[in-house]
């Protein structure tokens, strides 16, 4: 009896290791796969975690190394270019896999995923599975995180103040000159209407781009914010980058007086600390505030999609023009929105030069990382900086509540990702060859000279054109030309 | 020696070609001895300093591409440095440049008659044409640098990473040798306790900079670091250090001092105590004020250990990288980012040639002040006390 209920309870386990298998489970005792990512535990932490599991089940070793998120690009790039191949899956951002793609490093993905029957492609949003997977039509990423920007405000205060949640950014302002100075968590001082990230160096950037899209992007997100695809004259030398700078830095009016020195670290710190009105980050706000140490906002945030413009870039004259049925076809109630998808989320690639059977259990693990029933739960995790992208996150509230969100904020915050992700006018990140020169240095460098008060916001567009174009013509117009068609989605 | 060179003699005359062999042999090892010695040391620097440095001046002529199976490079002559002083990073490393203001010329002009003046009296008296060759080069380094001052800080824009990175190293080293100085001074005077100040003051020096950063990043901040509510008593609760230029230059200067003092401290503290008792009781019983003894018997005997501690500071101070990019990543803007800062945010965007081109730069400025420094002051200066 005895022998026979073990017997029975090893099929049952065996039954339910099954169910949980990665896509072709196979037996890699030996095999030893090297990911290299950004510092833990965001990230990094779970794919270890994931991949103990992982190893378990099939015996491959996942080994997760870990660099400053400043140096990754470089690594990989090295360690993948001179051939030295220690490494044999990137987890990054996904725009970078253009210029690695461009010099033949990382393994196509479409064959491996054909065969997958767990990972269930039509389950992730449009934007992430088109877009941000994709370079040129093949596959070439898996996502483990899905980011763009969403605008997180304190419910509590503007009820308070009888407000609805801005629109457009002149709105914006509006409610943060209401909210500032009011004490916000209970300790007697006053706090702050607006805190949005500012320093060099930093995650700045990605916010300005955010704030420019919807004065720049109208026709879909095949249009795109950074240039001419057929010229490649960049699109920022006008009055609609001119007025997101010039928006970026007056928010800084109704913010922390050491704003410009505040990184996304710092921003987060605060709000979490129940400082701040109104904040613009990724999808990490949600599950932050339900994380032991937001227990001054838990239950008390709201989500909505990035603030839109009323007026809208006309590329022939540069100028700001009124929103209408032509110029802005993707308006709602006369706005135009652009949700930015901002950094594109972590993604793992494969080294095209490691061994076949490394490759496959490199994509096996993948795989099982991205599918539905452990994503599904690693997003509800603050910690993991994992944001969702599967619509199943998205449609059953049911892991967010366990989790701890209200059944009211985890419809809210469900809410505004869905309009964000489910957008046609949604944002493209920069990803052709040199994205980091383009942004992270060239348009980073410029908005902190401007912030500093060094340059007039016209100086700070015309400067990031001059750069941008230099940076064109030394990674060569024609090929960056096809390469920002083919991000677009362009294909003719 | 004398010893090789009797049996190599007595070799010669043996009859046995093998011995003969042997001996010429020991004879050439004992010629090239001196050559053979010091061999395996210029192997290292060869392979460990030469090749890097050769290395790097290739890729700084050149625009590097990593990719698939390599790497691509393309030589651009002088792009990388034109770019720097006359293109579009030139506001990055010179300063934004407006027409010079009425100060701006007074300045500049100044400096250009000083030089001319200086060489003039050189050319007079005692002119040598290495001598006035190394002359002409610092001169025509500090008239470029007065008009670099006078055209951006000086008409109202700000400078670039050169001006940041000679404000760290003039107004940094100048401070950290003057508290260091009078610190060392203190200790070396029979107080009470003055171990436990000795071991006190030589403990930054111990902490990594990365630490130090951190640090000072924190006390400084005047909305959440440990010193924010005496901010907020006397008032400074609004003000912020690192949005303001100046004073985001000022905290970085500070923050590097409290870690460097020590440094001089301990060495001027050895200086000091080496300086003989006797001279200074001699001068006592003479009647001599404190004030004359330090500056006519203890200062001249410390001017070659003084000289030689600030060469190493100066050039060390060339080189700040941790500071400024921990406390600021370089802002408010670039106000804070010094040329190795510079050349790194280059390097980490794989701009390879841009990099080495900064780093070349950097190292011209910090060669030409520093010969300057030594062979023009302290030389001077050792010679003028005997």
């Amino acid at each position: 009896m005895k022998h026979l209920f073990k017997k029975a309870l090893g099929l049952a386990a065996a039954g339910c290791m099954t169910a949980i298998m990665p896509a072709s489970a196979q037996d890699y005792n030996g095999v030893e796969v090297n990911i290299l990512t950004r510092p833990g535990p965001v990230i990094a932490q779970r794919l270890v975690e994931r991949g103990e599991e992982f190893t378990a089940m099939t015996g491959a070793k996942i080994n997760v190394a870990e660099v400053p998120f400043a140096e990754l690009f470089q690594k990989l790039l090295t360690d993948w270019a001179t051939g030295t191949n220690s490494i044999d899956v990137g987890v990054f951002a996904s725009g970078w896999a253009v210029e690695m793609v461009d010099g033949g490093l990382l393994e196509p993905l479409d064959g491996y995923i054909a065969n997958d029957t767990k990972i269930d492609m039509d389950d992730i949003a449009p934007y992430f599975r088109e877009f941000n997977q994709k370079i040129g039509g093949e596959t070439y990423l898996i996502t483990v995180d899905g980011d763009f920007q969403m605008l997180y405000y304190r419910r509590d205060i503007l009820e308070e103040i009888g407000m609805e949640p801005p629109r457009t950014w002149d709105e914006y302002m509006t409610v943060a000159a209401a909210m500032h100075g009011k004490d916000m968590n209970g300790d007697g001082e006053a706090d702050y209407g607006s805190c949005i990230f500012k320093k060099r160096n930093a995650q700045s950037y990605f916010a300005i781009m955010s704030m420019a899209a919807g004065f720049v992007q109208t026709k879909g997100t095949g249009h795109g914010i950074f240039f001419d695809p057929e010229t490649m004259t960049p699109k920022v030398n006008n009055e609609a980058w001119a007025k997101a700078f010039e928006v970026y830095k007056a928010t800084g009016e109704f913010g922390p007086p050491e704003e410009l020195n505040h990184d996304i670290g710092d921003t987060r710190g605060l709000v979490q600390a129940g400082r701040c009105g109104m904040v613009i980050d990724w999808g990490d706000i949600g599950p932050l505030s339900i994380d032991e140490s937001g227990a001054a906002i838990k239950d008390k945030m709201g989500a909505v999609i990035m603030p839109g413009s009323t007026e809208v870039l006309d590329e022939a004259t540069g100028k700001l023009v009124a929103c209408d049925a032509t110029t802005c076809p993707n308006a709602t109630d006369g706005i135009n929105y652009s949700p930015f998808a901002a950094f594109g989320g972590w993604a793992g690639a494969i080294n095209a030069k490691s061994d076949d059977q490394v490759k496959q259990a490199a994509y096996d693990f993948l795989s099982y990382v991205n599918q539905a029933a452990q994503s599904n739960v690693d997003v509800t995790m603050g910690w993991t900086g994992y944001n969702p992208y599967r619509n199943s996150q998205l449609n059953n509230t049911e892991n967010w509540i366990n989790a701890g969100f209200s059944e009211e904020f985890a419809l809210n915050y469900l809410g505004a990702i869905k309009d964000s992700l489910n957008h046609p006018n949604m944002a493209s990140d920069i990803r052709i060859p040199g994205a980091q020169q383009y942004t992270g240095v060239v348009l980073d460098r410029e908005l902190a000279r401007f912030l500093a008060g060094e340059i007039t916001s016209q100086e700070a567009v015309a400067n990031i054109e001059a750069g941008w174009e230099e940076i064109t013509d030394d990674f060569g117009r024609e090929s960056q030309a096809t390469m920002y068609k083919l991000s677009l989605g362009i294909t003719n | 020696m004398s010893d090789n060179a009797t049996s190599a003699r007595a070799g010669i005359s043996s009859p046995e070609a093998s011995l003969t062999l042997r001996v010429r042999f020991s004879e050439w090892i004992d010629r090239h001895s001196r050559q053979l010695f010091i061999t395996p040391a210029v192997v290292m620097i060869l392979i460990f300093s030469i090749f890097p440095l050769v290395a790097s001046l290739i890729i700084a002529f050149s625009r590097i591409r990593l990719r698939g199976g390599g790497y691509s490079v393309r030589f651009v002559g002088f792009d990388n440095f034109s770019k720097q002083i006359f293109g579009s990073e030139q506001f990055h490393f010179l300063g934004t440049f407006a027409p010079i203001s009425a100060l701006g010329w007074v300045f500049g002009l100044g400096v250009l008659g000083l030089v001319l003046f200086w060489l003039f009296k050189y050319a007079t008296a005692k002119f040598t044409v290495l001598g006035f060759l190394g002359r002409v080069i610092t001169a025509s380094m500090a008239v470029g640098l007065a008009f670099m001052f006078a055209a951006t800080l000086l008409s109202g824009k700000p400078f670039g990473t050169l001006g940041t990175t000679l404000f760290y190293v003039f107004v940094g080293c100048g401070i950290q040798f003057l508290i260091g100085l009078g610190l060392a001074f203190l200790c070396s005077q029979p107080i009470r306790g003055r171990n436990f100040f000795r071991v006190v003051f030589f403990i930054p020096m111990m902490i990594t900079p990365i630490g130090v950063g951190y640090a000072f990043r924190m006390m400084a901040d005047t909305t959440k670091g440990p010193f924010s509510p005496l901010w907020k008593w006397v008032g400074w609760g609004d003000f912020t250090w690192a949005t303001d230029p100046w004073a985001a230059r000022i905290f970085i200067v500070v923050a590097d001092s409290w870690q460097w003092i020590p440094f001089i401290f301990i060495v001027l503290l050895a200086a000091l105590e080496n300086v003989p008792r006797d001279f200074v009781e001699a001068a006592q019983v003479d009647g001599a004020s404190s004030r004359e003894i330090f500056f006519d018997i203890t200062w001249p005997q410390i001017v070659p250990v003084a000289a030689t501690v600030m060469l190493i500071r100066v050039i060390e101070a060339f080189k700040i990288v941790d500071l400024p990019n921990i406390m600021t990543s370089g802002g408010p803007g670039i106000a804070t980012e010094s040329m190795s800062l510079h050349s790194l945010f280059a390097w980490r965007s794989l701009d390879l040639g841009q990099s080495s081109a900064v780093a070349y730069l950097l190292l011209f400025v910090t060669v030409v002040t520093c010969v300057s420094f030594f062979n023009l002051i302290v030389v001077g200066r050792m010679r003028a006390n005997g």
